[in-house]
């Protein structure tokens, strides 16, 4: 008994280490690799608190979809735009930005530490009241039972969000068949199309008739007055 | 074991997340602090329903972590469009939305 006791603490503490370091150097480093790497460390530390507290799919599925998926595709975005915009931490915008940010974080973790820590030490609440994590079935099973009866609904609407985000990011992702243009080159762009705009240089005197006939035909009284700008023609 | 042990390191992950979150100017590395904050969350969700004995904890956490994936493809997207135009590109930069 005294030995279970101490190795259930033993991996809290070396998981909580590994947890809060992985946090400190995802927030600390300064190179976006660091930070997805220290971010591994972290899941990893939460799987193994995951496994301590027998969620033993989740755990699993912790470490697959989060260290697997998530941590590579940071680091993809990562390779793919180049690691050499890293920013200095130290030169700030607004000099009042850190102070309140670590201000507001204190405030937080001492809000829950007071709920733990002053509060009583049980948890109330109905036990057990969608399923109990002992009983016949294994992990797996048990998710299952309440993911298809309770939340089945839930996971319906999961499908959905997930074709959403996946046809979001096709279209994000895709080339603009028209590359977008800055303001200095939409400017440059305005500049040139009123350029194309000039008058061609020579009318023959058959288009002018055409030119003028038009205009007869549409009824120059309706038409508003146009106050000559330059670039455009009258 | 007790349970208050896990909610406390599951709080101050959460308060380095959020932490980071606000301080940190580069995208990624906010959305990587957001992921933190998840996973604080996801912690407090197992522990009680561990404590509580109740499977509801747990399919909460699955159905977490569904949705960070979802965020983090769509999020990653719009960071690379907008990287794509103007790279070492920060969060500060980004205020007035207009790419």
């Amino acid at each position: 008994m005294l030995a279970t006791t101490f190795v259930e603490y033993a991996v809290w503490a070396v998981a909580a280490a590994i947890c809060l370091l992985g946090a400190l150097g995802v927030v600390l480093f300064r190179n976006p690799v660091h930070n997805a790497l220290s971010l591994v460390a972290t899941l990893f530390g939460v799987a193994v608190l995951f496994v301590a507290q027998e969620a033993y799919f989740l755990a699993a599925i912790q470490v697959i979809v989060y260290a697997g998926a998530i941590v590579v595709l940071f680091l993809f975005v990562i390779m793919l735009l180049g690691v050499d915009a890293i920013e200095s931490l130290g030169i700030e915008r607004h000099v009042w930005r850190r102070p309140v940010a670590i201000v507001a974080g204190a405030g937080l973790v001492a809000l829950v530490l007071v709920a733990v820590l002053v509060g009583t030490a049980e948890v109330t609440g109905q036990p057990s009241s969608t399923g109990s994590l002992g009983g016949e079935y294994n992990d797996i099973e048990r998710i299952g039972r309440a993911l298809f009866t309770d939340y089945v609904w839930a996971f319906e609407i999961t499908a959905v969000l997930l074709t959403i985000a996946v046809v979001g990011a096709v279209v994000l992702s895709r080339k603009p068949t028209e590359a977008a243009l800055d303001e200095a080159e939409f400017d440059r762009v305005v500049e040139e199309s009123r350029l194309d705009e000039d008058v061609p240089e020579e009318l023959d005197d058959d288009e002018l008739d055409e030119l003028e006939a038009d205009d007869e035909a549409v009824g120059s009284e309706d038409l508003p007055t146009y106050v000559d700008e330059p670039g455009v023609t009258s | 074991m007790n349970q208050q042990a896990y909610v406390i390191l599951a709080a101050l992950l959460f308060g380095i997340g959020a932490v980071g979150l606000l301080v940190r100017r580069n995208p990624l590395v906010m959305f990587m602090c957001v992921e933190l904050m998840l996973n604080a969350v996801n912690l407090t969700f197992v522990s009680f329903a561990k404590s509580l004995d109740d499977v509801g904890g747990q399919v909460v956490v699955f159905f977490v972590l569904v949705v960070a994936a979802a965020e983090v493809v769509v999020g990653l997207g719009i960071i690379v469009s907008i990287m794509r135009r103007r790279s070492g590109v920060t969060a500060d930069d980004l205020r007035m939305l207009k790419g």
